[in-house]
């Protein structure tokens, strides 16, 4: 025992070998190895008549991806991704940038507590707690009768595409509890990027001639960037995956997701699941690309 | 020599935070083209007075004026000061052109001219050829002199340090310290400095005020402050001191008030020396002897009190003998004396 200690002392990098096998042992064989299972499976095809997976080399699955009912399935997804990605950024940066800069240490312990507070009950529940909350007997539509603002709900679920019978059956009603559950992704690496930027820095820029919004686009937004590229890849690829809430609220049109527990699940057809599944992965791929060419991790 | 202007006058400043009295009822006058130094301990106010002028702070109550304009309610991207930051405050995400370009882009400057005057700049804090690099990349030396050029840029009729020279390392804070003062010889702007370092404040300063509990104690030229401090914490915050009261100054001159006598206008004598008939003199013991090379400090004790002499070494070491536990005799000047207020 004491001599393998004194060996690994001696020699760092076996040390470092041994510390990293078990991480790099999970991330090769399990992690690795189900990525390229699940792209090679995505150029596989069905046998119609047998209802059996052929291995052989086949662009049949992505051929299907891209017809219209699928593809509609695809840019669903993508547009409700966008949007609630979007709208938790817009929700995200005022509360983030409050707590890092303006909060007393007893106020941003309350409001972390309340940001991370969602997470501890189980992520089904709260869905179905939303579709009670967004039905048409539920909380919303009962307080916009007393507000008197029946009229402005009426208006929204009035609306096309983003409207319903309900807002629990329409897409804004799932936009919403999208954006509630993601948006504490979205709100620490936004508060976790504005710590790291000193007081001292906007006051540099005020006192140079910056006035807020100089200030704001030049210094603080910047500063502030890498953190909101990391919420974003947070709340823009679990709504990509995301299939529990388009199957409870809405008026179950088919999301990624869906069609993925769909495909492999009910119908079997494993190469089109694989096929939807790599969307994702290369839609975030570029998006990192993207956001890298931006500059976002310059200041990292 | 006509009057000078004032570049900032305060007139009963003060600022709260809660019950604590940051800053409390001040009045001060800096005059232009003068290297001002704010002196005190932490928490005397001095950076608060600072922050005040700036703009980053508003005052609870009282005046703020720049070159005979009142200040106080123009925010600081409005005031013609420009701040060098205890932390440098540098924009970590753009090079330094174009951090000390700032200033120049607010104001839409073309970017021909504001590329001259970047190099220019980086010309005067000797930093030619730096302007690709980012802060990230330069030493704690070099972020501070870029943060002055930053700050100069915009010439500016008043320019404020806020501990500039606080995380450099003693000799490079010596050599920046010589360097700050030719610059401002040059360029001849106003400079406020705040520090906690009485020597750096004496080196630099054409005038220094002492700020102690959100109060100035007193200003005056680096010559007056030593040579002629007004308060026992002033006495004492500049240099060493002895400080003579109660029995012993009712014994010296008379009265019971407080008196300073500075280290070095005391005279060491062996017990058996002729002391002249209008000096002070008392009969001690010598307590502790550290020699410091330029000077020898001694510790002498007269009846209870500690007495601090410091003497150069050259002239001293030859005349006596500083055995620790050998009599001695302290003779001293009466002139030299200073009656020290409120103590």
């Amino acid at each position: 025992m004491r001599r393998a200690v004194n060996f690994l002392y001696a020699h760092p990098n076996a040390a470092l070998l041994l510390l990293l096998l078990l991480p790099m042992a999970w991330l090769v064989i399990f992690y690795l190895g189900s990525l390229s299972a699940m792209v090679v499976q995505s150029f596989y095809s069905l046998d119609d008549f047998s209802g059996r997976v052929i291995p052989e080399f086949s662009v049949f699955s992505y051929q299907e991806l891209f017809s219209p009912a699928n593809f509609d399935v695809v840019l669903r997804t993508l547009s409700m991704a966008a949007a609630v990605t979007l709208a938790s950024a817009v929700i995200a940066f005022p509360l983030a940038y409050f707590m890092a800069r303006y909060a007393s240490a007893r106020i941003k312990g309350l409001l972390f507590l309340g940001v991370m507070l969602p997470l501890w009950s189980s992520y089904l529940v709260r869905v179905y707690a939303w579709k009670l909350i967004l039905a048409n007997e539920g909380m919303i539509s009962w307080g916009a009768e007393q507000l008197g603002l029946t009229g402005v709900l009426n208006w929204i679920l009035s609306l096309p595409v983003i409207g319903g019978p309900s807002l629990s059956f329409s897409y804004f009603g799932m936009f919403i509890v999208f954006v509630y559950i993601w948006l504490p992704y979205m709100v620490l690496p936004i508060n976790a990027a504005l710590e790291r930027v000193p007081k001292s820095l906007t006051e540099a820029s005020a006192d140079l001639g910056g006035r807020p919004r100089y200030t704001f686009r030049k210094v603080v937004l910047p500063l502030a960037f890498p953190g909101i590229v990391a919420g974003s890849i947070f709340t823009f690829s679990l709504t990509l995956g995301d299939y529990i809430i388009p199957s409870i609220i809405g008026d179950s049109a088919r999301f990624i997701g869906s069609a993925v527990l769909l495909y492999q699940g009910t119908a079997g057809n494993l190469p089109l699941a694989a096929a939807f599944t790599v969307v994702p992965i290369v839609i975030m791929g570029a998006y990192l690309l993207l956001a890298r060419r931006l500059g976002a991790f310059d200041a990292l | 020599m006509t009057a000078r202007a004032i570049a900032v006058r305060l007139r009963g400043l003060s600022r709260h935070f809660g019950d604590v009295k940051a800053l409390d009822s001040i009045d001060l006058e800096v005059n232009d083209g003068e290297f001002f130094s704010m002196l005190g301990p932490s928490g005397s106010g001095k950076t608060t007075c600072l922050r005040l002028i700036a703009g980053f702070e508003q005052p609870t109550t009282g005046t703020i004026e720049l070159h005979g304009q009142q200040v106080a309610d123009v925010p600081p991207y409005e005031r013609d000061v420009n701040t060098v930051f205890q932390d440098y405050a540098l924009f970590p995400h753009m090079t330094v052109a174009d951090n000390v370009a700032y200033g120049l882009m607010v104001r839409r400057v073309a970017k021909s001219e504001r590329e001259k005057r970047v190099r220019e700049m980086l010309d005067m804090v000797r930093l030619p050829g730096f302007g690709g690099r980012k802060p990230s990349q330069l030493s704690g030396g070099q972020r501070q002199r870029v943060a002055l050029a930053r700050a100069l840029i915009n010439h500016p009729k008043v320019l404020l340090l806020d501990e500039p020279l606080g995380a450099l390392d003693l000799k490079l804070r010596q050599e920046m310290q010589v360097e700050l003062k030719a610059i401002q010889r040059e360029i001849g702007i106003t400079f406020i400095f705040v520090t906690h370092d009485q020597e750096e404040a004496m080196t630099m300063s054409d005038r220094i005020a002492v700020f102690n509990h959100g109060k100035i104690e007193q200003v005056g030229t680096p010559y007056e402050m030593y040579e002629n401090p007004h308060t026992r914490f002033v006495a004492e915050f500049i240099g060493t001191t002895n400080v003579v009261e109660g029995e012993m100054a009712r014994t010296i001159h008379g009265k019971s008030a407080a008196y300073a006598i500075r280290p070095e206008r005391i005279v060491l004598c062996p017990p058996d020396a002729d002391v002249p008939l209008d000096s002070v003199y008392l009969t001690g013991v010598i307590r502790d002897v550290t020699y410091l090379g330029m000077m020898t400090r001694c510790t002498v004790e007269v009846n209870g009190s500690v007495f601090t002499v410091i003497e150069p070494s050259a002239q001293a070491r030859p005349a006596f003998g500083y055995a620790i536990g050998a009599a001695c005799v302290l003779v001293w000047k009466r002139e030299h004396m200073r009656p020290l207020e409120g103590a």
